[in-house]
């Protein structure tokens, strides 16, 4: 057993563990920080001369984009696999799960490089324009959690995941469920990056 | 192999049932993505296109929320920092459009 208190055990007077309450608040403050870009894209598109963001969002690449968010969606639904893995106190698919999770965000992760390099091999960089000013800001820093996330994934699929699996089953189920909710929501975000960026 | 068993069938059946869900959650996904995708061709206003895009977004946002991040079963404590987040990040969303229409004929 852990020794901080509620970290698994509900406190009586939120009804909930620390643990989530933490990452809910965190991800509240998350939306914030996303919201404030959300508001200044819209900002700047209703503001910008009549088919500036048109012409430079028509640059992008939409398949790969496509590609992406299915790359994403599918790590969603093989991060809750691996929770529920872990519930059912199956071990080795916990593990296969979290590992294709870990290979979805990679894959992000690469094509989105690919991406990058591919507009500034044709000079395009987030000073060329406004559009691309919002575009590499937003995707910039949806990558940086992308990345954050990646690191504590394969913490817990690295033999530390093991360890904390022998010792106190619970508690590992406990961290999966609380990264798992935090990956969600950089899929959440990629979702309305999508079709914002790519699509209008 | 490293399988424990200290798990009631019960609980087996209805982490099972859950599964079962997440497979249909992902797959409404799948398939909104590509409605998305296939709805950017339409010959409408950017206005338009900008609230189908944003009602898809919210419907799978609304999906990845209420059954992955289990927002549906979710306490109420929780529930009241998402409505406070909202109204906050409403507020964000809007005032910035009711200063536009001042000198802007968008609408």
């Amino acid at each position: 057993m852990s020794s901080i208190p509620y970290i698994l055990e509900e406190r009586p007077d939120t009804g909930l563990n620390n643990s989530r309450l933490g990452i809910w608040i965190f991800i509240a403050s998350e939306i914030m920080l996303f919201g404030g870009l959300f508001s200044a894209y819209v900002f700047l598109r209703f503001a910008a001369p009549e088919g500036d963001f048109d012409y430079w969002g028509s640059k992008l690449n939409v398949p790969m984009a496509t590609f992406n968010t299915v790359m994403l969606i599918t790590s969603s639904v093989t991060m809750i696999m691996s929770w529920a893995s872990l519930r059912m106190k199956q071990f080795d698919k916990y593990k296969m799960y979290l590992g294709l999770t870990i290979l979805c965000g990679l894959g992000f992760l690469v094509v989105k490089y690919i991406e990058y390099t591919s507009k500034f091999h044709h000079g395009i960089f987030p000073s060329s324009s406004t559009f691309m000013g919002i575009y590499f800001t937003l995707t910039g820093l949806h990558v940086l959690h992308i990345l954050g996330g990646l690191f504590v994934l394969i913490y817990f699929w690295s033999p530390v995941g093991k360890r904390m699996y022998d010792e106190d089953p619970a508690l590992l189920a406990n961290r999966i469920e609380i990264t798992g909710l935090y990956w969600h929501f950089v899929d959440l975000v990629w979702i309305f990056l999508f079709p914002i960026l790519y699509l209008l | 192999m490293s399988e424990k068993t200290d798990i009631t069938v019960e609980e087996h059946l209805e982490i099972q049932h859950h599964v079962k869900t997440y497979i249909n959650v992902f797959v409404a996904l799948l398939v909104l993505t590509f409605v998305t995708v296939a709805v950017s061709y339409l010959e409408v206003s950017f206005i338009e296109a900008f609230f189908l895009a944003v009602t898809i977004a919210t419907v799978k946002g609304s999906l990845v929320l209420g059954f992955f991040m289990h927002l549906i079963t979710e306490k109420q404590a929780v529930i009241w920092i998402l409505v406070s987040t909202l109204i906050a990040f409403m507020i964000l969303m809007f005032l910035p459009l009711v200063s536009m229409t001042d000198h802007t004929n968008i609408w």
